[in-house]
């Protein structure tokens, strides 16, 4: 069965009446074609009107549709299978929440990175539901390294509800392994991707968020925090949390045009799980796309454009004169 | 801050030392300091000039960006970078209250501009380029301001070739700034790949309380990591862990102590030997 978000319902209504048309077409033989044609061309109708209306809410809920594509379905798509996972961080173990692997694309050889969650009730507990560990944040380093060794560009896919909040993972150094990693991050030789596909919550997300282009699925969202933890830290309840999703501007409309992200991929009509294929495609040929006028650019360069993008994020207000450096160091002698 | 009318209650505050207890209740509040952990209380002149160390358990209160400045630079001298930069807000965000007001009134309250100060100055012989963060500052979140006066205060360092020295004390991101301030996390990082780079020496001392994007980025990225004694370190919050847990903590979790143990820091300084330390260590990289 199907699941419907609340919104969803007049999508749900006529998805059910294409269904009961068919039945009636197969028992009773009647050619009810036309009525199926215009059902479908209806539910077309009424998906694009309600998806190009959403509300960042609205959003938050599509992009943690239980029936939303993760991060294996993208690889082993846009790979057509030609995905080879590794394992491990090569120091504790191997974390279920974070993926890895060499993937190949037209002969091409791609390091893809993400975290994962799980399809069902006992799938989401192996992969603690997208929440990665230190060993997680280590092993995608580990990859990256690995990538860049052997020049292959790296793309990576955020979906996170955030970092794994335990009592091992701040024994052994959360902080410091997410820290490690956006350093690093921004140095690689390498060309990097990073699409966030569902969540990107916080740190977590972050921390496999450093790249030269960073592109926001339609229906995603990121900021450092969720709507829900938002409204209890600032108004005590969850009871806010709509009133935190328009707040937080943590939709990719906003992303963009706060000049926090670089692009937005545009999901197929109804959103990404309405037709998941679409969407591997799209996301394929962006990657294509984006990596192929990556690696144009001589790599000091492209670090040093990546280093600039990110230090450029920020709204200060400062008196207009300003000293000149050089002179203020002289006067601190 | 070491007013003058400070200077007249440190005289009286002097004499009401040998004062028996019961008068001392009758003296005006806030000129005791009792210290929460042994409950041994001391003029609070006394206090401050003990750089807000107990005296009797060595329990280390926070202090603040200038109260830093003063401990570390010779003669307590330094010159401030960026010091009339003030938030933005980009978001138009508001909660329970405007940011715009919240900034305004915290601005008034605590006579900051923002949540870090940036400074260098001399120590010993040596040239540094020092960071401090204030609590006082909403809970020492890191919006724009943080990010941008840190990344630029490495700028200094590298362009001068000045070792740097991060004071983190912060609960980690600004929420009224929502993913600017997470990229925050993604400047400042960049910045200290390039401090890296140049090979110029970052000494990060991590005050209590270093939680969330701060411990997150910069406050774990140094050539050498320090604590204070018993200093709050963590990613998550305590009360987050222990939600997720559903069990008590360990007692001494997330103390500097503990992310010693875990092989996190290099070591623990008492606050009254900071200032020999930080210049043993940079003339260890001079040398
Ligand atoms: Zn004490």
């Amino acid at each position: 069965m199907a699941t419907y978000l609340d919104f969803e319902e007049p999508i749900k209504e006529l998805v059910e009446q294409i269904e009961q048309a068919k039945q009636i077409e197969e028992k009773s033989k009647v050619d009810v074609s036309k009525t199926t044609k215009a059902l479908e061309k209806k539910l077309k109708e009424v998906q694009t009107e309600i998806y190009s209306k959403l509300t960042p809410w609205q959003r938050v809920q599509v992009s943690r549709h239980p029936e939303r594509p993760y991060t294996l379905s993208y690889i082993k798509a846009i790979t057509n299978g030609n995905f080879l996972e590794l394992h491990g961080d090569r120091t504790v173990k191997d974390d279920k929440a974070m993926v890895g692997g060499f993937g190949e694309i037209d002969g091409k050889t791609y390091m893809f990175i993400g975290q994962q969650k799980g399809i069902n009730t006992k799938m989401r507990q192996y992969r603690n539901f997208g929440m990665a560990n230190p060993e997680g944040y280590r092993k995608a380093l580990r990859l990256m390294h690995l990538a860049e060794k052997f020049g292959k560009p790296i793309v990576t896919l955020i979906d996170t509800p955030g970092a794994f909040p335990g009592l091992e993972a701040e024994e052994r150094g959360q902080g410091e392994a997410i820290a490690r990693n956006l350093i690093e991050m921004m140095q690689l030789t390498v060309p990097v991707i990073c699409i966030v596909i569902g969540e990107g919550a916080s740190g977590g997300a972050l921390g496999i968020g450093i790249g030269d282009k960073v592109l926001m699925l339609e229906n995603s969202w990121y900021s450092v925090i969720s709507p829900e933890n938002c409204s209890t830290i600032l108004w005590r309840t969850w009871d806010f949390k709509e009133k935190a999703a328009e707040a937080l501007k943590l939709t990719a409309d906003d992303m963009l045009k706060n000049k926090l992200i670089d692009g937005i991929i545009k999901e197929p009509i109804g959103g990404a799980h309405a037709n998941p294929e679409e969407m591997f495609q799209t996301v394929r040929k962006e990657i294509v796309t984006h990596i192929k006028k990556l690696e144009a650019v001589d790599s000091e360069k492209r670090i040093e454009e990546r280093i600039n993008k990110f230090c450029d994020m920020g709204v200060v207000v400062e008196p207009k004169v300003k000293a000149p450096r050089k002179s203020v160091a002289a006067k601190a002698k | 801050m070491e007013t003058e009318e400070q200077m007249s209650w440190f005289k009286r505050i002097k004499e009401g030392i040998l004062t028996p207890t019961k008068e001392k209740k009758e003296l005006p509040e806030g000129l005791w300091y009792s210290c929460p952990k042994c409950k041994h209380v001391v003029p609070n002149n006394d206090h401050i000039e003990n750089q807000k160390v107990c005296e009797e358990c060595g329990y280390h209160e926070r202090a603040s960006s200038e109260e830093y400045f003063k401990i570390i630079f010779n003669d307590g001298k330094y010159l401030e970078l960026d010091a009339d930069m003030t938030s933005g807000d980009p978001l138009k965000f508001t909660d329970t209250k405007k940011y715009t007001d919240r900034l305004k009134a915290t601005q008034k309250k605590t006579k900051l501009k923002d949540a870090v100060r940036t400074a260098v100055g001399e120590i010993g012989d040596n040239q540094l380029v020092v960071a401090a963060m204030d609590f006082a500052f909403i809970g020492g979140s890191m919006g724009s301001v943080v990010g941008e006066k840190i990344a630029r205060a490495i700028d200094y360092s590298i362009a001068n070739n000045i070792p740097f020295l991060m004071i983190s004390k912060s609960g980690g991101a600004r929420m009224m700034e929502a993913a600017f301030s997470l990229m925050q996390m993604a400047k400042t990082s960049a910045k200290l790949s390039q401090l890296s780079k140049a090979k110029i020496p970052y000494i990060s001392l991590l005050t209590d309380p270093t939680t969330g994007g701060i411990t997150a980025s910069f406050a774990m990225l140094g050539d050498i990591n320090i604590s204070e004694p018993g200093a709050l370190i963590g990613f998550a919050g305590p009360r987050v862990v222990k939600e997720t847990i559903g069990k008590d903590l360990p007692k001494d979790f997330q103390t500097a102590e503990f992310v010693l143990e875990h092989g996190f820091l290099d070591f623990i300084v008492n606050r009254k030997e900071l200032k020999q330390k930080l210049i043993q260590v940079l003339n260890l990289f001079k040398k």
